[in-house]
């Protein structure tokens, strides 16, 4: 990783898996990008369908106080969880959201936006909406580099349940094409689609 | 940081640390934000020959750690702040029948089901007055991964040692923040075990002082019978009523833990050396203090921490000393005072307490800590 400090936020509601995808992105930057990172989940009582968010910190150096204070990073696969844990983002930071699932996203925000269709896209690519999850940690890649593509590619080939490894594959590399897309063009908002999917090689 | 550093969950190092100290019972009910803890538990006991049980509720589970201590196996459970509160009676019971095990709070907000799964360190005081009576308490407090594996393999020999329930005091940040760890090599852990009697069964009384204020615990089904009661007992294990024998006995309780407090007492000084203004923390909340500590030392503000790993019993000859000593004192906490209350005491009117109370579900932010700092000058 090229910079010391860095604070991601991954949110949605529970089920769809987003807490495996800030374990993933945790477990990657400790495990091949030599530096420290920490992952703390945060759920609700109720369990499935509730707000659910992952807070992951990545920097050089020991990380003392274990909470988030200014992330860079924030995604969202729900209105719910967005109203909620829509705090303490920089400006500069990245915002993804999937606008399907978050359809109220205020216009004026100062982050750059990034509307990726992401459960649709991994309903009709993948066959299942499980996916959009590990899609999302393959965008957040690809748009940000601060894991590398091949880096992330085996941590969630580390994490994946045995039986499931080519086809998170497939997906993390789809979320992989998707952010590179997103990080090549200037504008504010960008919109991404099933149109804007390139199809990577199938997995060895 | 080594090549074989794991990811590893703060419940999943509790899991982990209780296994590796020789724990092979785990009865428990699942709550937040302690049900990984069980979830872990449920997988891992099996693959060492333990037994994992799922009770029908908090009561019965607390009960069937006390059967399994028993019968000679170290055991473990892990709750939330509503369940330590139902756990309360039987807790009372093992301390009165002197049955070692671990009791592990992820705790919450409360009073009642308060704030499920949300950050809180609400039952700092349930955990020396929850149960009814005079009982010696001994209560762990955890601050970084590395420490919740340390520690949990504490609280269990500590319990052995003194045949007491022993409470370890999780806050939800720790519990389930997961990083990279290094753990100890297994060989070098120092795990204690119960003194088991030298007599014959024949010759064997269950609560016998000629061996020390610890008695030595036969296990069941090993041939030794005796009786086990919540009531006052004599050395037999039976009901007495006798004044004599029920003041020696609740004096020898009390004494199996207040005689040994200098074993047990836990703290670390960070930047104490010339501190003016002291902070005295534990938890995950003394992360967010020792952060606040540093921030405040580059402006030349000399302040200090005193960190308790061991919450009860408390140091209190270095706490009454420093209160003596420093121009302020500030505690911050995710309750409304429990420690805060107890340093008063201490201090005495000699210096000021600035107290720092979050109880919303959000930790307690440095800025929040270094502001205090700022205003104790």
């Amino acid at each position: 990783m090229k910079i010391d400090h860095y604070e991601a936020r991954f949110a949605g509601v529970g089920g769809q898996g987003v807490i495996l995808a800030g374990k993933i992105l945790a477990y990657g930057m400790v495990s091949f990008e030599d530096c420290r990172a920490i992952e703390t989940p945060t759920y609700t009582a109720q369990v499935r369908g509730g707000a659910t968010k992952v807070d992951v910190v990545i920097d050089k150096n020991h990380i003392e106080y274990p909470r988030t204070e200014y992330l860079d990073f924030f995604l969202s696969l729900h209105q719910k969880s967005f109203n909620i844990y829509f705090k303490d983002i920089k400006n500069d930071a990245i915002v993804v959201a999937d606008p399907n699932l978050t359809p109220k996203i205020p216009e004026n925000i100062p982050q750059k936006l990034i509307l990726v269709d992401l459960i649709e896209i991994a309903k009709r690519e993948m066959g299942k909406t499980l996916y959009s999850a590990v899609m999302a940690v393959g965008v957040f890649a690809g748009l940000t580099r601060i894991i590398k593509e091949s880096n992330i590619q085996k941590a969630v080939l580390d994490n994946a349940p045995k039986g499931t490894e080519l086809d998170n594959l497939k997906a993390v590399k789809i979320g992989i094409e998707l952010g590179k897309k997103a990080r090549k063009s200037k504008e504010k908002i960008i919109k991404l689609s099933i149109d804007d999917v390139s199809i990577p090689e199938s997995g060895k | 940081m080594k090549k074989s550093a794991r990811f590893y969950s703060g419940a999943e190092l509790v899991a982990k640390a209780a296994i590796d100290a020789g724990c092979r019972f785990y009865g428990g009910y699942p709550i937040t934000p302690s049900s990984e803890i069980a979830e872990f538990m449920s997988v891992m006991l099996p693959k060492v020959g333990g037994t994992y049980v799922q009770m029908e509720d908090e009561i019965a589970a607390m009960g069937t750690i006390i059967g399994a201590s028993l019968a000679g196996v170290k055991s473990l459970t892990a709750t939330s702040g509503p369940g330590f509160s139902l756990k309360q009676e039987n807790i009372g019971y093992a301390y009165m029948a002197e049955v070692p095990c671990v009791i592990c709070n992820v705790m919450r907000g409360g009073p009642s089901t308060g704030l499920p799964t949300a950050l809180a360190q609400a039952d700092i005081m349930q955990a020396k007055w929850g149960t009814h009576g005079d009982h010696p308490v001994i209560a762990l407090t955890p601050a970084y991964l590395e420490e919740i594996y340390e520690l949990t393999i504490k609280a269990f020999n500590f319990s052995e040692i003194y045949r007491i329930p022993v409470m370890l005091m999780l806050d939800e940040v720790i519990a389930h923040l997961s990083a990279a760890i290094n753990l100890p090599e297994k060989e070098s852990l120092v795990i204690k075990d119960r003194r088991k009697p030298s007599v014959p069964p024949e010759k064997y009384f269950p609560y016998d002082t000629a061996y020390g204020d610890v008695p030595p615990m036969a296990n069941f089904f090993e041939g030794y019978r005796y009786h086990v009661t919540g009531l006052s007992h004599d050395k037999t294990g039976f009901p007495t009523t006798d004044p004599e024998l029920v003041q020696a006995d609740q004096e020898r309780h009390l004494r199996k833990v207040n005689w040994k407090k200098n074993e047990i007492v836990d703290y670390e000084y960070y930047l104490m050396k010339d501190a003016e203004i002291v902070i005295f923390a534990y938890g995950s909340t003394a992360r967010a203090a020792r952060v606040a500590v540093d921030n405040a030392r580059k402006s030349g503000i000399k302040v200090g921490m005193m960190r308790f790993r061991v919450i009860w019993p408390l140091p209190e000859a270095e706490i009454l000393k420093l209160c003596g000593r420093a121009k302020a004192i500030i505690v911050p906490e995710m309750n409304m005072g429990q420690l805060s209350d107890v340093i008063e005491r201490y201090a005495a009117d000699r210096t000021k307490i600035i107290r720092i109370n979050h109880v919303g579900g959000v930790p307690i932010h440095p800025t929040d800590i270094h502001n205090k700092i700022r205003e104790a000058l």
